[in-house]
């Protein structure tokens, strides 16, 4: 089943292609897109081109392969044009479709997401591999059908990538002290494919959708909880076409719905400055802006600062939309980094943690942050990470 | 011009193997496969090959699990027939996988005569590259392996093959068709496919099965393997970790207690 039935033919007859008709043309989405200036066509002109009916010559560029789907131009349409859902995949699947060759990075990632359920090539059946080092039993469905309150969705970055297991490793003691009654997939999860579907891949996104889809259905469960913004975003707008009815939340904003519980668990004071990146799929694409902070303040001895550009106007770190598996083409495209933008803003506030609730975010400023040589000035933890030392005795 | 590939299966490492049971196999119900890298990059020629000069491609494959995905995948990227051998042990040898390609090949209406037959040149089940040869063996045609690039002459009847040799040094050779080439690296990294192609792929197109004939000779293999083992670790990195000082200190100490000055 297609998650998008518009394509780019039926696009200016459908609703979606009407709505983007009716664009004032004020040029407010590519001020606010954090590579407007390095595209030939940013939405503005995408839109007035498409006005024109020359929507072929914008894929005459390769310049729209920047746009990391950070919703920024969709918050800030004075019109609430929905460019991110609709116009930009498209096009960027077009933009892409005119590529004489994929770039050699998001290629292998599609691949590898397509056949190991994950865009790392790791191997599918080492994805529950991290339980062993969770400190706490985990469940896995496969192993114990019994019903859970919660089926804990907990992606790739997260089952895989050694910071991401950190993520995990807290998550899972959260849960337990908390008393939620959850079981993973282990080894049967795979990505929920958002980024397929951002990136150009609809068909990738769709064979996700289709697997992930049956898998849960195997299952009894009240509600999906899931470490992942990008799953969250693709279970909350794509996956209901294909009859996902189940309850939704993100490990963040679910947890601040535990304040008052986790107040007294939080015996240890951590004495650090902390500043918070919004995620683009939790904040812009969510509103979730205000459950990691309420988080993050419940922390004994916790200061929390803010960057310049917060809450709807954070700077994406530049993973979304496939930009995750394009850095060494935009390095050779001379795009300034935006994972490097944005922690140079984070260090400028004084802070010594910078705190995420994406688990793309950890490895990308941390990068970062030694590329830029302010990894002994700031560090970067996941909300979850930091609530999880608090409760260390 | 009409091009014949050649696809093979092989043990995915990505995922872990396991020995079965006995200790002469591997453990074939754990195995998942992958089509062979160098196969790939022969399919991919093939398709350069067909945009650049017009071509009708064949491809030819022996049954394993997810081949159907790997065949479908081809015709998604452009081939026009794709087949699959059927009735074969799954790890057959490389002498039998030759036969099995060359007896096919030879036996079924339209796939020859074919004026370029491609296939990997190495696979990791057959790191001496003898399937190619031993085809070509028995269709009796000329063979050329190590192959990184092929152009056509106006004729149609004749190819400029490029060979890599060590050192950097690369040959220019002209290959009278038809032939067997055994392809290293295509001219290109393979393409990508959209997912959505393969897919519609597997609703359109339909892959022919060909039953495996009989093996030649008295079906015995020349070698047989006795025991698989894993590789037993015979030593370990030892990762000094601390402040720079004791770090420095520590592998001076090591470096004076071994000899080494």
């Amino acid at each position: 089943m297609s998650a998008c039935p518009v394509s780019l033919e039926t696009l200016p007859q459908s609703p979606e292609g009407k709505e983007i008709l009716t664009c004032l043309q004020c040029g407010v989405c590519a001020g606010t897109c954090p590579y407007g200036e390095v595209m030939d066509y940013p939405p503005r002109r995408m839109i007035a081109m498409m006005r024109a009916g020359m929507l072929e010559k914008v894929f005459t560029s390769d310049g729209l392969l920047a746009c990391v789907a950070c919703y920024a131009c969709m918050a800030k349409c004075p019109r609430g044009i929905r460019l991110t859902e609709i116009l930009l995949p498209l096009m960027k699947e077009q933009t892409l479709a005119h590529l004489p060759e994929l770039p050699g990075e998001l290629q292998k990632a599609l691949q590898n997401t397509l056949r190991y359920g994950n865009p790392m090539g790791e191997p599918s059946r080492k994805r529950a591999a991290w339980v062993k080092t969770a400190g706490v039993p985990i469940r896995i469905f496969a192993e114990d059908r019994r019903p859970a309150d919660a089926l804990w969705f907990v992606e790739c970055y997260t089952s895989y990538y050694p910071r991401g297991q950190d993520n995990c490793r807290a998550t899972a003691k959260l849960f337990h002290r908390l008393g939620v009654d959850f079981a993973i997939l282990g080894n049967e999860e795979k990505c929920a494919g958002e980024c397929g579907r951002l990136t150009w891949e609809p068909g990738l996104f769709e064979t996700l959708m289709d697997y992930n889809m049956a898998v849960f259905q195997k299952y009894q469960f009240n509600r999906v909880v899931t470490s992942c913004p990008h799953a969250h975003n693709a279970f909350k707008n794509r996956y209901p076409a294909l009859g996902f009815n189940w309850g939704l939340e993100h490990v963040t904003p679910f947890l601040a719905k535990y304040l008052d519980v986790l107040k007294p668990l939080l015996t240890r004071k951590l004495p650090y400055t902390v500043t918070y990146h919004d995620s683009c799929c939790l904040g812009r694409q969510n509103e979730f802006y205000e459950a990691p902070r309420q988080l993050l303040r419940l922390i004994p001895g916790v200061k929390l600062i803010e960057m310049v550009h917060n809450s709807v106007n954070s700077i994406c770190c530049g993973g979304g939309g496939g930009g995750m598996w394009l850095d060494t083409y935009f390095k050779a495209k001379g795009y300034e980094r935006l994972s490097e933008r944005r922690v140079t803003e984070a260090v400028a506030t004084g802070a010594d943690v910078l705190a995420v609730s994406c688990p793309y975010e950890v490895s990308r400023f941390e990068d970062a942050l030694k590329v830029l040589g302010y990894d002994k000035r700031m560090i970067v933890r996941d909300v979850t990470e930091l609530l999880a030392e608090a409760m260390e005795e | 011009m009409h091009i014949l590939v050649l696809l093979k299966m092989v043990p995915d490492v990505v995922e872990d193997l396991e020995i079965a049971d006995g200790g002469r196999t591997l453990d074939l119900d754990y195995l998942r496969m992958i089509l062979s890298e160098s196969d790939d990059h022969a399919l991919e020629q093939a398709l350069l090959l067909k945009e650049r000069h017009g071509a009708k491609l064949t491809v030819l494959a022996l049954d394993a699990p997810e081949v159907d995905d790997a065949l479908f995948t081809a015709a998604a990227k452009g081939a026009d027939r794709v087949l699959k051998v059927t009735g074969l042990d799954a790890g057959c040898t490389t002498r039998l996988a030759a036969h099995v390609f060359a007896q096919v090949a030879a036996a079924q209406p339209g796939v020859m005569p074919a004026d370029l037959v491609l296939t990997g040149v190495q696979a990791i089940d057959d790191l001496d590259g003898l399937v190619a040869p031993l085809v070509a063996d028995e269709l009796r045609l000329p063979y050329l392996g190590i192959i990184t690039g092929i152009s056509t002459d106006p004729s149609g009847k004749i190819v400029r093959a490029i060979k890599e040799f060590p050192a950097g040094v690369r040959g220019e050779f002209e290959v009278r068709l038809p032939a067997v080439l055994g392809i290293q690296a295509a001219e290109r990294p393979p393409r990508y496919v959209p997912v959505a192609k393969v897919r519609a792929a597997s609703k359109s197109v339909r892959i022919e099965c060909i039953p495996a004939p009989l093996p030649a000779g008295d079906g015995c293999p020349a070698v047989n393997v006795v025991q698989m083992k894993r590789n037993e670790p015979a030593g370990h990195a030892e990762m000094l970790e601390g402040a720079p000082e004791q770090v420095s200190g520590r592998l001076c100490a090591i470096l004076a207690e071994r000899g080494l000055f």
